[in-house]
């Protein structure tokens, strides 16, 4: 079985997240991190306001050092310290599925995750599937199987997705349902997030 | 969300001492899905936070000897998969994997589960964060403040267990499993370590609905045991939800039994998602044993943990739901003797 459960090793040279990142920054350059680098994890100076905690963590395999304010989610630690905004903020309360990561590749809910947790842990983001140009298997089947509609949710639901086949639960239609029940999907594009999950269980045994 | 500081704590001893150093506004955390997610709300306002998720030991889950011991940062996904559990229990399996979601199961621990606090929406909304909704009395958030529930919006409230100041409906499962298989906590604090049965642990509101728990501050939930029992593999744990997954439960059902041919020797049932603390429904349990196990015996059963009911205005269909779940669940538990 190929191993696409985690991939540390990162893409260099432009990615879409970097034209993303340059786009935004020349209406708000001074707000958004560029990450042209993708070989280094520069952290963003933050506008941290209260006691911190010193953590020192992986991140896609590359070495985070950084001081987070102790109130800080995982969530907001990754977008705006790291710039890795491929994670998404939905509920901000563990209801909705749209911020799940692996936390030791095991799918967690990166917004109620507090932040001084990951000191010494790795984290993958939908930023670390892909190796360089070449997408994730699951990934490639979101896209032939029509997986989203407005794509808010798809980068929790291709972690949890990823989970699902490595933990061998997708099985069958009933047991996929069940696992991806933490992910929501408000434009109900499940019939085809459904069958993603079922091609890409077939792919990544392959 | 007020500055605090985090700090982890490396064994139990140290995180007590971190708490009676901080003064009085510490708490423990450890997977952190609720506390966090009441932080949010401005309803928990801690200065400081000992994590305890990595205390050596204290995820341990023993299976050997005569009781099951479940450390109290072992993971909701790590003990719903334990063979043990998995093969012979399946009531406190099914309670785990029918909670939450599987991201939120990787975080969550078993202890930290025993202390979720409620889905009132009165009490989740209304504590001044600038993410909730509304301004509304609560006297489980501001004691004495009063109780918007009462003649509110109350289709989710408790029918069992409540009193005039406080209707709101315990939310866990595990603990509803617990109930019934009469486990007990033990905790760790600056007296030492006690052990709780789980039919004391949890507090009727009556008139201090603000405490819920019997536990003293500076407490830690450092483990839960259950005494085996062959009624372990002839139970469930039946939830109904206004969806099928990832939702709280409008009626719960915890059932253990042993059989004797079609007569049921021993029950054990709990009832979730319809009263105030994890209900122990012993008037169920009365009328099935000695008899044989019927489809109209066991409703008769449901019906008998609801006499004391008192719905409110939007609530009652959980009398009737909530014995049926007890019905339904006391004929698959039966069905699962070898």
């Amino acid at each position: 079985m190929t191993d696409h459960g985690c991939n540390n090793e990162t893409s260099s040279g432009v990615t879409r997240r970097t034209v993303l990142g340059v786009s935004a920054g020349v209406t708000a350059a001074s707000l958004v991190p560029l990450r042209l680098d993708a070989q280094e994890q520069v952290p963003v100076p933050g506008p941290e306001n209260g006691p911190t905690t010193h953590i020192s963590f992986q991140v896609n395999g590359e070495r985070v050092t950084i001081d987070v304010d102790g109130r800080a989610s995982l969530l907001d630690l990754l977008r705006e310290r790291l710039a890795l905004t491929g994670t998404k903020k939905g509920c901000d309360h563990g209801q909705c599925g749209a911020c799940t990561v692996h936390l030791d590749g095991r799918p967690v809910s990166s917004c109620l995750t507090m932040a001084a947790k990951v000191d010494g842990r790795q984290v993958t983001t939908i930023e670390g599937l892909a190796r360089g140009d070449e997408l994730h298997p699951m990934q490639q089947a979101f896209i032939d199987n029509d997986a989203l509609q407005c794509g808010y949710c798809t980068p929790g639901q291709i972690m949890s997705a990823v989970a699902c086949v490595t933990q061998g639960q997708a099985t069958d239609p009933g047991a996929i349902r069940e696992f991806m029940s933490g992910n929501i999907c408000r434009c109900g594009a499940y019939v085809g997030i459904l069958a993603a999950i079922a091609q890409a269980a077939e792919t990544m045994e392959g | 969300m007020r500055g605090l500081n985090y700090t982890f704590a490396e064994t139990a001893d140290a995180a007590v001492t971190q708490f009676a150093e901080a003064g009085g506004s510490a708490r423990y955390i450890a997977g952190g899905t609720n506390i966090y997610d009441l932080m949010k709300l401005g309803i928990e306002r801690p200065a400081h936070l000992i994590d305890v998720s990595r205390i050596e030991g204290l995820d341990a889950i023993e299976t050997d000897g005569d009781v099951l011991r479940f450390g109290g940062r072992a993971l909701m996904a790590d003990v719903a998969r334990a063979p043990v559990v998995r093969d012979e229990y399946p009531v406190l399996a099914e309670s785990l994997l029918k909670a939450a979601s599987q991201q939120l199961r990787n975080m969550a621990t078993v202890g930290g589960n025993l202390l979720q606090r409620t889905r009132c929406m009165y009490f989740r909304n209304g504590a001044g964060s600038s993410t909730t909704v509304g301004v509304y009395l609560c006297n489980k958030r501001e004691p004495g403040s009063g109780c918007a529930a009462l003649g509110g919006l109350d289709r989710t409230q408790a029918v069992l267990g409540t009193s005039e100041a406080c209707t709101a409906v315990a939310p866990g499962d595990w603990p509803v499993a617990l109930a019934a298989m009469d486990a007990t906590i033990e905790v760790f604090g600056p007296e030492g370590t006690r052990n709780i049965p789980i039919a004391d642990f949890y507090l009727l509101p009556g008139d201090t609905p603000h405490r819920e728990f019997n536990i003293n501050p500076g407490e830690l939930v450092t483990a839960i045991t259950v005494r085996k029992t062959p009624a372990g593999r002839t139970s469930t744990y039946h939830k109904i939800r206004d969806r099928e997954s990832y939702a709280f439960a409008l009626a719960s059902a915890a059932v253990a039994v042993e059989m004797d041919g079609d007569a049921v020797r021993t029950a054990r049932i709990a009832l979730g998602g319809v009263a105030t603390t994890p209900w122990r429904a012993s008037a169920a349990e009365r009328v099935v044993v000695g008899s044989s196990l019927t489809p109209e015996l066991a409703l008769e059963a449901g019906h008998a943990a609801f006499t004391e009911a008192r719905p409110g205005q939007h609530n009652a269909f959980k009398v009737e739901l909530g014995a049926r779940v007890i019905a339904d669940a006391l004929i698959i538990a039966a069905q699962r003797r070898v």
